[in-house]
């Protein structure tokens, strides 16, 4: 057998976690430090590995490692494809990244919030690679531990509510989720993904499973009307907390509505295509309008989350090949951009610490450099074209003129409203005479900072202009995916008839 | 046939107490001389007991006391925490000057009276165990005699205690009645036909025994009686009887009622729902620790039932899981609580706990672990617990069961929640004593770590109790 390696990207963390929890050093962090740097630049490193070996014309699973765990019932089961192998390189690269930028923004009990972000990698990169559903639901739900922890220990006033209502929220959404798994145990006799793939599960009870299963997805990813915890979250996590939320957690939805409700329950999702369609518009556009109206600078970015989910949950059920490439192009995009948005709010805050757009304007002339990335991500998050939020709503669009004109127009003025919010929070941030004496004490980008936000300016704009590498890696296995989709609706029609 | 050496561990426990009993008479200052040896005793019966494992299922006594693997199995289990108890409880009993030659006897009479009650086949068998190890209960309860509310809780517990018993002991007579036998194996055979008479004995059997595991709507004495006694003999209290009595719940339903099925089912699915939803709304209230702790195995109690209501095999197993993942919670939870210590005062309310984790890391991570396994998060043990009772009840397609009982998950890990909210969030409040007595911590950690590691081999409880076939 080959070398392990997925099960060591996952368990690499926890290792490191563990280490950092014994090791004795109450007063000097640095020990703290290091290690978790070392233990995230080395997971990011085996990921690049890792997508440098893979395979990217094959749409099969690959690294496919399997262990018994409970005897004769659930093994451990990880492997990858080429939808997921961009998740696992998004979330290694911005948990890098969060540990780089911890430095500045965590002030008290440092140890613990590495331990947080540590444990939290374990969990996010076990969703992704997961392929059995009961280990994958182990992963999902255990992610919530560590994210309550951050909001609700280094969490903003209030903290105590974000937290709790996250927490709540998405453990009611995943528990109709777990009953589902359960009975798809029952019904087919496994919970092996490949197999369920190759079984496929009886057209009769598709659509409660389909039913069971989004209400988990729709908490998380998040869509209109189970979106409130976002905003909540959202603005009371610390920077990195919002980072890896909006980053990361959201993208598991994302995934598990490609992976899982796409991919297991074909019939269903075809049934159920408007009313997705439906709940992305008004995602799309309520919450682009609720975001014109935000004072807060971190609700407003977190409502653009939730439009931009919404571009993504109608790209995966287009059900084309444009549409579902698109949405994982916008997800990692969006990972990229929203995760640099809010560190550059975190980097004013931590300088004015108020996160309200009226104290702010004119801080051009004083924080140019700052000004300079700032726009690069507007421009990003409004789809300018170079970047590569204009190539995921771009791909998304195609693929829904393909399937329904309408709702592709409709969808398309969500891109005009994106422009509006997204300039006119820059152009009352940045640009406009100084009104409040406390920006002129504003001093520019520091050079850890810089580092960071820069690298993602420069990832950002590179596969804004060159995307081929992401879409190519994925696009074998979406046409996998969609040719599944296709002869299992062909063969469900034709025993209609 | 008589073979003694199968019931040779409940001889040897027998005889021990007596033994005890006359050391700790006859020799002065004896106190913590017996609590030490009755310590090695257990140690030494669970050596017995396990040696017992996969016998086949053999009677004794005239068929009336059964030997197979569900009562090795929960015997080694209640033995295995019985010992835990004693270990870590030490500290406590010492400090609160109750450390009496009678505490630990009747500890191990009331673990007498369980291992006789989890083998008996034989109304009579039965009765006798369940009322040996309640008088125990009774005297324990109101241990700590000079406080008002140990005493209440002791006087509480007989009088309701004492009614159920009663009612227990009018469905025996109505089954023996109505069927002609007291032994187990005789009354199904007889029961096929259905008779009214013992339908009505089984739910009066029904009632007394949920009352003896607390389940609603036969809790009301568990919140009072877990406040009052002394936090040792609450944890004895909330692990031990329960287990026990959820072993002879399976006897009971399981081998002279089984032809019943459709009558108790439903009864059971209603007690097993609505201790779930009490237990989970109750609990948010709650001041105390330990009255927190009582609502909180009230809802524990429901989702173990509720594998028992599916009337499978594999509803049985995942009960046994339950009740012994459950077990390993209560312990590491009252590990925790033991070590809330300030100048020999052990502090119980939940404001004590304010801003532990500033404090006490590793005390609030031990918590942390408890706390999110007793609301069955994964990957703690208590997830598994909660997943394997679904899996039986969604095999019998019992989704309303399911359903309700996973959303009440989400209400209890509303005041788990609340807990770890004010260790982690809070302002601390002061520091607590960290010179533990050596056999807490090790408890502490064992538990703690067991269900914090339980998620990567959980194939190991799952052979076990794969081996206990009723049906």
């Amino acid at each position: 057998m080959n070398f392990p390696l997925l099960s060591s990207l996952i368990i690499l963390p926890t290792i490191g976690a563990i280490f950092i929890l014994f090791g004795r050093s109450s007063t000097n962090y640095n020990s703290a430090k290091y290690i978790s740097l070392f233990i995230t630049f080395t997971n990011f490193v085996l990921s690049l590995y890792l997508w440098y070996t893979f395979d990217k014309t094959n749409s099969d699973f690959q690294f496919v490692e399997e262990r018994i765990w409970l005897e004769g019932f659930i093994n451990y089961k990880v492997g990858i494809d080429g939808i997921s192998i961009l998740f696992i390189i998004l979330t290694t690269f911005i948990t890098f990244l969060c540990v780089i930028s911890v430095n500045s923004t965590v002030q008290n009990r440092l140890k613990d919030f590495l331990l947080a972000i540590l444990f939290m990698e374990t969990m996010m990169i076990g969703v992704f690679c997961s392929l059995d559903l009961v280990i994958f639901y182990l992963f999902f739900e255990a992610g919530l531990i560590p994210m309550f922890l951050i909001i609700g220990i280094w969490g903003g006033q209030r903290r105590v509510y974000s937290a709790f209502k996250f927490f709540l929220y998405t453990l009611l959404g995943s528990v109709l989720m777990l009953v589902a798994i359960i009975s798809i145990y029952w019904m087919t006799g496994t919970t092996d993904v490949i197999e369920l793939y190759q079984i496929g599960i009886d057209p009769r009870y598709q659509n409660l499973l389909w039913l069971a299963f989004f209400s988990s997805f729709a908490v998380k990813t998040p869509m209109w009307p189970v979106h409130t915890w976002l905003p909540d979250a959202h603005v009371e996590a610390p920077t990195v907390g919002s980072v890896l939320l909006a980053a990361i957690l959201l993208k598991m939805a994302g995934y598990g509505f490609i992976r899982f409700s796409v991919g297991l329950f074909p019939i269903a999702s075809e049934y159920f295509v408007p009313l997705v369609f439906g709940l992305s518009l008004i995602a799309i556009l309520y919450t682009s309008f609720v975001a014109l109206m935000q004072e807060d600078m971190k609700k407003l970015i977190a409502y653009s989350s939730v439009a931009h989910m919404g571009f993504v949950t109608m790209g995966i059920f287009t059900m084309t090949s444009q549409g579902i490439e698109g949405s994982i192009f916008q997800m990692i995009s969006h990972g990229i951009i929203s995760a640099a948005l809010f560190l550059c709010v975190g980097v004013v805050y931590e300088r004015m610490h108020t996160r309200e757009i009226n104290k702010y304007g004119g801080i051009i002339s004083v924080m140019p450099r700052y000004a300079v990335v700032f726009m690069v991500f507007t421009l990003g998050a409004l789809g300018l074209p170079g970047t590569t939020g204009f190539i995921g709503e771009f791909l998304i669009l195609l693929g829904t003129f393909k399937v329904n004109f309408l709702v592709a127009t409709i969808a398309s003025i969500g891109v005009i409203l994106g422009a509006a919010y997204m300039l006119w929070l820059y152009r009352r941030v940045v640009f406009g005479e100084i009104k409040n004496p406390e920006v002129n004490k504003l001093t520019d980008l520091n050079r850890s900072e810089m580092l960071i936000l820069s690298t993602l300016a420069f990832v950002s704009i590179l596969f804004g202009f060159y995307p081929d590498p992401l879409i190519s890696t994925t696009s074998a296995s979406v046409e996998g995916l969609i040719e599944l989709f296709t002869t299992n609706i062909k063969i469900y029609t034709a025993s209609n008839l | 046939m008589m073979n003694l050496d199968l019931i040779f561990p409940e001889i040897f426990l027998s005889l021990a107490i007596m033994s005890l009993l006359m050391i700790g008479v006859f020799k002065k200052n004896s106190e913590k001389l017996v609590y030490n040896l009755s310590t090695i005793i257990l140690v030494i019966l669970l050596a017995l007991v396990i040696n017992l494992f996969s016998i086949d299922e053999t009677f004794v006594f005239n068929e009336s006391y059964k030997i197979d693997n569900l009562s090795i199995f929960m015997k080694s289990l209640i033995i295995m925490v019985a010992i835990f108890v004693m270990i870590s409880s030490f500290s406590y009993v010492k400090s609160l000057n109750i450390l009496k030659i009678e505490y630990p006897i009747l500890i191990l009479s009331s673990i007498l009276g369980m291992m006789i009650m989890i083998s008996s086949n034989d109304l009579i068998i039965f009765y006798l165990g369940l009322e040996l190890q309640s008088l125990a209960l009774y005297v324990l309860a109101s241990f700590n005699r000079d406080n008002i509310l140990s005493s209440e809780s002791g006087l509480k517990y007989f009088v309701l205690s004492a009614l159920s018993s009663g009612l227990l002991l009018y469905g025996c007579s109505l089954v023996y009645g109505f069927s002609g036998s007291t032994n187990f194996t005789t009354i199904a055979t007889t029961s096929s036909n259905i008779e009214y008479g013992v339908t009505f004995g089984l739910v009066f059997i029904i009632v007394g025994l949920a009352f003896k595991i607390s389940a609603v709507p036969f809790h009301m004495w568990a919140p009072d009686v877990y406040q009052g006694s002394p936090t040792s003999v609450t944890l004895f209290f909330s692990a031990l009887p329960k287990a026990a009595a959820l072993t002879v719940f399976i006897r009971f339903l399981y081998i002279p009622f089984v032809n019943l099925i459709e009558q108790w089912q439903t009864i059971l699915i209603f007690i097993s729902l609505a201790s779930m939803l009490f237990g989970a709304i109750a609990a948010i209230g709650q001041l105390n620790l330990k009255r927190l702790i009582a609502y909180s195995s009230i809802g524990h109690m429901g989702y173990a039932l509720a594998g028992l209501a599916t009337g499978t095999n594999q509803g049985i197993q995942s009960s046994v899981t339950y009740i012994s993942i459950y077990l390993v919670m209560t312990l590491a939870f009252f590990s925790c609580l033991f070590m809330l210590r300030k100048k020999s005062i052990f502090y119980e309310k939940i404001e004590d706990l304010s801003g532990l984790s500033s404090n006490h890391p590793i005390l609030s991570i031990s918590l942390l672990i408890v706390l999110f396994s007793l609301a069955g998060i994964p990957p703690l043990a208590g997830f598994f617990a909660k997943f394997y009772i679904f899996m039986a009840v969604i095999e019998q397609s019992m989704y309303f069961l399911a359903i309700v009982g996973l959303l009440s998950t989400v209400v209890a890990a509303f005041y788990y929640l609340r807990l770890i909210k004010i260790i982690y969030f809070d302002d601390p409040k002061g520091k607590f004593e960290t010179d533990h007595y050596f056999g807490l911590k090790v408890t502490l950690a064992i538990s703690t770590g067991i269900l914090a590691l339980y998620f990567i081999y959980p194939g190991i409880l799952n052979e076990l109790v794969s081996k206990i076939i009723i049906i």
